[in-house]
């Protein structure tokens, strides 16, 4: 079933007690729901990634997405916002991970709310849902196509993004990962990595490879889709969502 | 993927955004996903002015091939530029 909604752009406490913006979609149900943080991709704070948000809220989650740009270009245009934190060095880790715990406390602290939480990010923000994971109290984890998990970055890239393999033993959650066959960033090879040493650890972690695929085969908007992959894609979220977060 | 892959360097002159022309003082060069440009990737160029704001921007979204076509025209033209003028 799909679910009435409500989505609004509020404001929440990120990393360090900054106030920064976010986006939330609520279904409009009185029954408990459980919460999901949806990290969106480089571009930024966009159209397309509130689309998700309200996707989530129409599936009985509550859903937020801080704009992890707001300290950056508040009240620019998502485009120039992505470009000035670009221009600035990126977000760095520490802050991503205080900005989804705030949208997490949020979630949480809703009168509706199960008290469980979910995150989920695309591309860069499959990279910081991973971190999330591994840094935060989280019930479940869906890492789509992040690249830089396993693997540093150039050494002459600006933007200071490291991978995260140190980090790994700490995956606190569930994580599913979902992932293009055509793929580089992750490639299969990076994933087979990422998936040997969650094992390693005695992490619960299950990923689909998806042939015919590549990277960001769920966005729309874009010559990268692939309908039969992002429907298949949706129908893991919302089965690993649901067992993991009901 | 989002490749994180970005140089960033001083420019002086202006440029013309949104609201008309500014001074443009920092430029970032990258390739990743564009956001109007149908592609997967592009090559990227700001013209920005921090201290005006994130809106202070002028955005180009080029396919790999026409970035390289216009670097080498701008070299070009650089090049032939009468000895002398380049100083001013």
């Amino acid at each position: 079933m799909t679910y009435d909604l409500r989505a609004f752009t509020t404001e929440i406490e990120g990393h360090g007690g900054d106030r920064i913006e976010a986006y939330a979609a609520v279904p409009e149900s009185a029954t408990p729901t459980p919460g999901v943080v949806v990290i969106h991709h480089m571009p930024g704070f966009d159209e397309q990634t509130k689309e998700i948000v309200r996707k989530f809220a129409a599936h009985g989650y509550a859903a937020m997405m801080p704009n992890l740009y707001s300290r950056e270009a508040p009240g620019a245009s998502p485009d120039d916002a992505a470009a000035a934190a670009r221009a600035s060095g990126g977000v760095p880790d520490a802050r991503l991970v205080g900005d989804v715990a705030g949208a997490q406390s949020w979630l949480r602290a809703r009168a509706e709310s199960n008290g469980k939480t979910g995150v989920i990010g695309y591309c860069s923000g499959g990279r910081q849902t991973v971190l999330a994971a591994c840094s935060l109290d989280v019930d479940a984890a869906v890492d789509c196509y992040g690249a830089f998990v396993v693997v540093d970055p150039p050494a002459e890239h600006v933007l200071k993004v490291t991978s995260l393999t140190g980090l790994l033993p700490d995956l606190s959650c569930p994580m599913l990962g979902l992932f293009g066959a055509e793929d580089q960033y992750p490639s299969p090879e990076q994933t087979a990595t990422l998936a040997a040493i969650l094992a390693e650890h005695g992490k619960d972690f299950t990923h689909h490879t998806f042939d015919g695929a590549g990277h960001a085969f769920f966005a729309v908007e874009r010559p990268s889709y692939r309908p039969e992959a992002a429907v298949e894609g949706w129908s893991m979220i919302w089965d690993f969502f649901g067992r993991h977060l009901s | 993927m989002c490749t994180y892959n970005t140089e960033t360097l001083d420019v002086h002159g202006s440029a013309k955004g949104a609201t008309g022309w500014f001074p443009a003082t920092r430029a970032t060069v990258y390739f990743d996903h564009p956001v109007h440009h149908a592609a997967g990737h592009a090559l990227m160029v700001d013209l920005l002015n921090p201290s005006r704001g994130a809106s202070a921007r002028v955005g180009l979204e080029l396919d790999a091939e026409s970035a390289r076509e216009l670097a080498h025209a701008i070299l070009r033209t650089l090049d032939s530029v009468p000895e002398g003028l380049l100083d001013h």
